[in-house]
């Protein structure tokens, strides 16, 4: 990779300043930004590493889960009072990557990416989660804005995220075997605000909900509920690993399985 | 040029290093422990796993800056210093569980995060989800599955349940 500059802040206004400079990018995890400055896909002058800033953390309330920007996959997955609470997002955080790559990578860190395979964008918009960022907070709905893209600003950091916990709720991704990426992963969520149903690894611009499954599964609650829903190919990603019209054809499979997960 | 300081097998070390610099470039190029390999461009392979802070991390993905003040175990640190293996290598070695070796350190470091991670046991099935993070094109994986759930045997102080062959 490009050589750059390093700095590691112990307070969040250092770190906004440091992003406030030229072609400075923020650091967490680096389990996606690590392999990006490998490939020579982004190159900053100024890396500004956010694990001195103390965002790691989980709070778990009767109605959301709230979690510290820097808090690693593999510390969500274990943490007993997410999986009795919001047993779902556990097991979410349980399927990232793999193990190595758990005890790295961060909620931040994917969320701000915004990778459209990634799984956290999935829960955090099928919950209508809410982002607390260093300057305002930013509902799931309007945060994602695209592949990659998201309504931070340049020099905008997270520093939490909170998720008002469902009445029922499942995730079932169909994995690429080398890379456990979502060829396409299915989130489905029944409580306070509605059922949705959020869809990622098989859209072009990311993360999204999908309008005729949440109206089927608001009239019943059931796999069967799905059947015939179609999901336009249109949109969807064809590559290496797999066609849009597969991809399509797979939104409806793990929907159903997730649909069937999250009753039992 | 930047400086890192951290302890590497038990012996502190301090560094000069770019900001680029990696982990296993760290280890291997500064400090000739070329037992942690690199497999690939892509963070999948597993092959350069060590443990920082007594969990197993990829350190072609960590950048050696990251790893200031933290303990770092490679392969290199596992046997004693009368060479005698770690009960998890002399395993593998019992239960043939390398043919080329170029997974193995990796294999091994995630083997030993695992066993340590799970004192209550470990099942076959949290054996083989626990190394999706390490790839091997030589074994089909089932020798070493089979030295990791010996390796939890012995390093819990019990018989190990199967024998080799």
């Amino acid at each position: 990779m490009y050589d750059f500059s390093y700095t590691k802040p112990i307070c969040l206004a250092d770190a906004v300043l440091a992003l406030n400079g030229l072609d400075a990018k923020a650091l967490a995890g680096g389990q996606s930004f690590i392999p990006v400055l490998k490939q020579r896909l982004n190159r900053p002058s100024l890396v500004v590493d956010l694990a001195g800033l103390g965002l790691s953390g989980i709070t778990v309330s009767d109605d959301a889960v709230t979690i510290g920007a820097t808090t690693t996959h593999a510390a969500v997955a274990a943490n007993s009072d997410v999986q009795k609470a919001f047993p779902a997002l556990a097991c979410l955080a349980a399927g990232i990557g793999d193990l190595q790559v758990r005890h790295r990578g961060t909620i931040g860190g994917s969320l701000a990416n915004n990778d459209p395979a990634a799984d956290y964008p999935a829960v955090a918009l099928a919950t209508a989660a809410t982002l607390h960022t260093t300057t305002r907070t930013l509902t799931a709905d309007e945060f994602f804005q695209g592949m990659f893209t998201t309504a931070l600003e340049p020099d905008e950091i997270i520093t939490a995220v909170s998720f008002p916990i469902p009445h029922q709720a499942a995730y079932v991704k169909f994995r690429n075997p080398a890379s456990r990426y979502a060829m396409v992963g299915v989130f489905v969520a029944r409580g306070e605000p509605g059922v949705r149903v959020a869809v990622t690894g098989a859209g072009q611009n990311g993360v999204f909900r999908h309008a005729a499954m949440e109206q089927a599964l608001s009239r019943s609650w059931s796999p069967a509920a799905l059947e015939g829903i179609a999901t336009p190919a249109e949109g969807l990603n064809s590559d290496i690993h797999g066609s849009a019209d597969y991809r399509a054809h797979l939104v409806g499979v793990m929907a159903k399985r997730a649909v069937g997960l999250a009753e039992s | 040029m930047p400086q890192v300081s951290l302890t590497v097998n038990g012996r502190r070390e301090t560094i000069e290093v770019e900001a680029r610099t990696l982990l296993v470039e760290l280890l291997r190029e500064k400090l000739g422990l070329t037992g942690t390999h690199v497999g690939c461009d892509t963070s999948q392979c597993g092959a350069c796993v060590v443990h920082l802070d007594g969990q197993s991390v990829k350190s072609c993905s960590i950048l050696a800056l990251q790893a200031e003040g933290t303990r770092v175990t490679t392969v290199e640190g596992l046997a004693a210093a009368d060479g005698t293996l770690h009960p998890m290598q002399d395993m593998f070695r019992e239960f043939h569980a390398l043919q080329c070796g170029f997974c193995t350190p990796g294999m091994v470091m995630t083997a030993i995060d695992l066993v340590q991670s799970h004192p209550e046991g470990l099942t076959e099935a949290q054996i083989r989800h626990g190394l999706e993070g390490n790839l091997c094109r030589c074994t089909g994986y089932h020798n070493i599955v089979k030295a990791i759930a010996a390796g939890w045997h012995l390093m819990h102080g019990k018989p190990v349940a199967q024998a080799a062959e």
